[in-house]
C-alpha cells in the first residue's frame, strides 16, 4: 500500500510540540514533554506505555478534557488548544466520542437514554433521539435491551452501550481508554472486534491501553515513555 | 443552546426524575420549607384576623371624628360619706360654642345628652339609654337606616317628641318594624317612633362607641326640655345628683390630616376652662394609627420569624444538594465529558432545587390554609388568609431554593471533569 502525501485535512488529529507540565511544590513534572504526532483519518491507533509514561495525560488532552501548557492540537485542522472550557465542551459534544474502562453509564437512565444523552445536549428532539438510539443499539446488538438499566446488563453489554453512546454524535474519532480493562478475555475479544469492525467501516479510533494483546488489533501503535513518544509502529 | 419550552420541560422532567429516585430524602428536604411557608401563612392569617376586627371597629367610629366624653373626676367618685350631694362636671353648652367658634378646622359638632331611663311601649318596659342629639349625629356616626326616617333639622327646631330606635331595641320592645308610628313613653312624655337604625354592638374591651344596642335617639332640644341638666341616680342606697350639661360632644374635623392638631387644640381649650379634668378625649384616627402601627410591628416580627424558618429550610436544601453533588460527582463527570456545558450542569441542579422548593411551597400553602382553619374551629379566633401572603410565601420559598441551590449547582459545574470521572 503506497502512501500519498497527506494534507492537514486528512488528519483527524495533529499534535505539534505538545507540553503538559504540572508544578508540584517546587518540582516540575513533565507529563508530556514535547509530543508531536499525526493521527490520520480512518485509522485505528493504540497508545501504549507503562503507567507514568504520560498516556493518561495524552488521553485527557486528546479528549479535550484538559489544555496543554504549550503546543498545538489540531482537530480536523482546527486548533483547539486555545479554547476555553465552554468551547471545549462544545468540541467534545460535536466531534468526540468517549469509551471508558469503567463504562461510565448513568445508572438512573435507561440504555436508550444513555445512548441518546449526547443528543439531548445537542438539542435533538425526542423522536430523533429515539430513532438514533434504536439504530445504534441495533449496530451494537442490543436492540432488545433499550428499556433496561445499565445495572441489569453484563459488562460487555454495558461497554456496547457506551460504544453506541460514543457513536451517537458521529464523532471525528472515538477515544477509548482501556476499553477492555474491566472485561474478561472472551468479552474483551468481542469488544475489540466491534471496534475493529467500526474502524473497517471508516471510524477513526484512538485507544489507550497497556495490554499488548489488545494493542495488536490496532493498525498503528504509538509507544510512550517519560512523556515522550518512544516509537511508532505500523 | 437555545431556550425552548420543550427543552425546559425535559429539564424539569429530568429534575423530577432525579428527585423521585430519593423520595424520602426529597420529602424531608422539603419539610423545612413546607413548615416555613405554612407557618408564615398561618401566623399572618391569625394576625390579620385579629387586627382586622379591631381596625374595623375603630374605623366605624369615623376617622375624622373626635369624641369628647364627660367623665366624673376621680375625687368626686368617692362620695359614699355624703348622703346627698351634687356633682357638677362634664361638658358645657359653652364648650360646644367655644369649640365651633374658635377652632377653624372643626367643621361640625354634635352635642349629646345621655340618660338612662326606662321606656315603655304598650305593656313592655325596657331600660334604655336615651340619647338627646341632633340630625348631624347620624352623619358622623354612620348607621344604616333600616326603616322610617332619621332625626331631621325640623325635629330639633320644633322640639318634637320623636324617637329613633336601634334595631335591637326595637326588637326587644316589639318584634318588627311595625313599631314605627307607635308611641314610646319615656318618663312622663310620649314620643312617636319615626325610624330604626342598625345597632352596632361594641364588643368587650373595645373603645367606647357613641351608641349602644338599646338606644333611643330623640331631638336634643326635647331632651333638654324634658330632662333638664340634673340627673339623679340611685346607687347603693345613695342618691347621687349630678349636674351635667352635655355628656358627649362629637366633633368632626374638616380633613383627616388636621385631626391630631385639632385634638390637641381641643385639649388646650378645654383645659383653660375646666378646673378639673372632667372629660376625656378619644381620637379614633389616633387609635387607628396606633392599631396599624402595632399591626406593622407584629408583621415585622412575624416576618423575621418566618425569615428564620425559611432560612433554616434553605440551609436544609443546600445541605442535601451538596450531598447530592458529591454523590453524583461521577454522573457530572460523564455529562461533562460527553459535552455538557457548565451552565447546563448548573441548570440541572438548580432546576432540582426549584422543583423542590416550589413543591414545598405548594404543600406549605396547604398547611398554611389548614392551620388557621383549625385555629378558628378550635379556639374560635378570627383568622384571615390573604391572597398576598400565599403569593409572597410561595415566591420566597422559590427564591430561597434558588439562593441556596446556586452554590451546590456551581460547585457541581466547576468540578474538573477528569477528577469527576475518576471519582468512585
Amino acid at each position: 500500500m503506497t502512501e500519498a502525501i497527506k494534507q492537514p485535512g486528512d488528519y483527524a488529529v495533529q499534535l505539534v510540540d505538545l507540553y503538559k507540565i504540572y508544578k508540584m511544590g517546587t518540582q516540575e513534572v513533565r507529563a508530556l514533554d514535547g509530543v508531536s504526532a499525526d493521527f490520520d483519518k480512518g485509522s485505528f491507533w493504540a497508545i501504549m506505555g507503562p503507567s507514568g509514561s504520560g498516556k493518561s495525560t495524552m488521553l485527557n488532552l486528546l479528549g479535550c478534557l484538559d489544555r496543554p501548557t504549550s503546543g498545538s492540537y489540531y482537530l480536523s485542522g482546527r486548533d483547539v488548544s486555545i479554547l476555553d472550557d465552554n468551547e471545549l465542551s462544545d468540541i467534545r459534544l460535536k466531534y468526540l466520542g468517549f469509551i471508558f474502562q469503567s463504562f461510565n453509564l448513568i445508572p438512573q437512565l435507561t440504555v436508550e437514554e444513555n445512548i441518546a444523552l449526547p443528543l439531548y445536549y445537542l438539542g435533538w428532539s425526542a423522536k430523533e433521539r429515539t430513532d438514533r438510539a434504536h439504530s445504534l443499539a441495533k449496530l451494537v446488538g442490543l436492540e432488545d435491551r433499550l428499556r433496561h438499566r445499565p445495572t441489569e446488563l453484563s459488562g460487555g453489554q454495558q461497554q456496547r452501550v457506551a460504544i453506541a453512546r460514543a457513536l451517537s454524535n458521529d464523532p471525528v474519532f472515538l477515544l477509548a481508554d482501556e476499553p477492555t480493562g474491566n472485561l474478561d478475555s472472551a468479552t474483551s475479544m468481542e469488544i475489540i472486534e466491534l471496534l475493529q469492525k467500526l474502524n473497517q467501516e471508516g471510524k477513526t479510533i484512538i485507544m489507550v491501553t497497556h495490554e499488548p494483546d489488545i494493542a495488536k488489533f490496532a493498525r498503528k501503535r504509538l509507544y510512550m515513555r517519560d512523556g515522550k513518544i518512544q516509537k511508532v509502529e505500523g | 443552546m437555545k431556550l425552548s419550552p420543550g427543552r425546559f420541560y425535559r429539564d424539569v422532567q429530568l429534575g423530577i426524575k432525579n428527585l423521585m429516585l430519593h423520595k424520602l430524602r426529597s420529602c424531608l428536604t422539603m419539610l423545612g420549607l413546607v413548615f416555613g411557608v405554612g407557618s408564615v401563612i398561618a401566623m399572618l392569617a391569625v394576625g390579620e384576623g385579629a387586627s382586622a376586627e379591631a381596625l374595623e371597629q375603630i374605623r366605624r367610629l369615623g376617622s375624622r371624628n373626635i369624641i369628647i366624653t364627660a367623665q366624673k373626676p376621680a375625687d368626686e367618685q368617692d362620695a359614699a360619706n355624703v348622703r346627698v350631694r351634687i356633682s357638677i362636671y362634664g361638658l358645657l353648652y359653652e364648650d360646644e360654642q367655644r369649640l365651633s367658634e374658635t377652632i377653624p378646622t372643626v367643621s361640625r359638632i354634635v352635642p349629646v345628652k345621655m340618660v338612662q331611663k326606662s321606656a315603655r311601649m304598650g305593656k313592655r318596659t325596657l331600660e334604655m339609654r336615651i340619647v338627646g342629639t341632633n340630625h348631624v349625629w347620624f352623619d358622623l356616626v354612620q348607621r344604616p337606616k333600616i326603616a322610617g326616617r332619621l332625626l331631621e333639622r325640623r325635629d330639633i327646631d320644633e322640639r318634637s317628641n320623636v324617637a329613633v330606635l336601634t334595631e335591637h331595641g326595637a326588637r326587644r320592645l316589639m318584634a318588627t318594624e311595625a313599631v314605627i308610628g307607635e308611641s314610646l313613653r319615656i318618663g312622663s312624655n310620649y314620643y312617636e317612633i319615626i325610624g330604626i337604625v342598625r345597632s352596632e354592638g361594641a364588643s368587650e374591651g373595645a373603645m367606647q362607641t357613641p351608641d349602644q344596642q338599646t338606644d333611643a335617639y330623640i331631638p336634643f332640644t326635647a331632651a333638654r326640655d324634658h330632662f333638664g341638666d340634673f340627673f339623679t341616680q340611685n346607687k347603693a342606697g345613695t342618691n347621687i345628683r349630678e349636674l351635667v350639661e352635655l355628656h358627649q360632644l362629637i366633633v368632626e374635623v374638616d380633613k383627616e390630616e388636621h385631626v391630631e392638631a385639632t385634638a390637641a387644640a381641643i385639649e388646650r381649650m378645654l383645659g383653660m376652662f375646666h378646673k378639673k379634668k372632667d372629660y376625656g378625649i378619644s381620637v379614633p384616627l389616633a387609635l387607628l394609627r396606633q392599631a396599624e402601627a402595632t399591626k406593622r410591628t407584629f408583621n415585622i416580627v412575624l416576618g423575621a420569624i418566618a425569615g428564620i424558618s425559611l432560612l433554616v429550610g434553605g440551609i436544609g436544601i443546600m445541605n442535601i444538594m451538596l450531598a447530592s453533588v458529591t454523590e453524583r460527582t461521577r454522573e457530572i463527570g460523564i455529562r461533562r465529558a460527553i459535552g455538557a456545558k457548565q451552565r447546563q450542569i448548573i441548570a440541572q441542579f438548580l432546576i432540582e432545587t426549584v422543583v423542590l422548593s416550589f413543591t414545598g411551597g405548594l404543600v406549605g400553602i396547604g398547611v398554611g390554609l389548614f392551620i388557621p382553619w383549625v385555629i378558628t374551629l378550635v379556639a374560635g379566633m378570627p383568622t384571615m388568609v390573604s391572597m398576598y401572603s400565599l403569593v409572597l410565601s410561595l415566591g420566597i420559598s422559590v427564591t430561597v431554593g434558588m439562593v441556596f441551590g446556586i452554590y451546590p449547582a456551581m460547585r457541581a459545574a466547576r468540578l474538573d471533569p477528569i477528577e469527576a470521572l475518576r471519582h468512585e
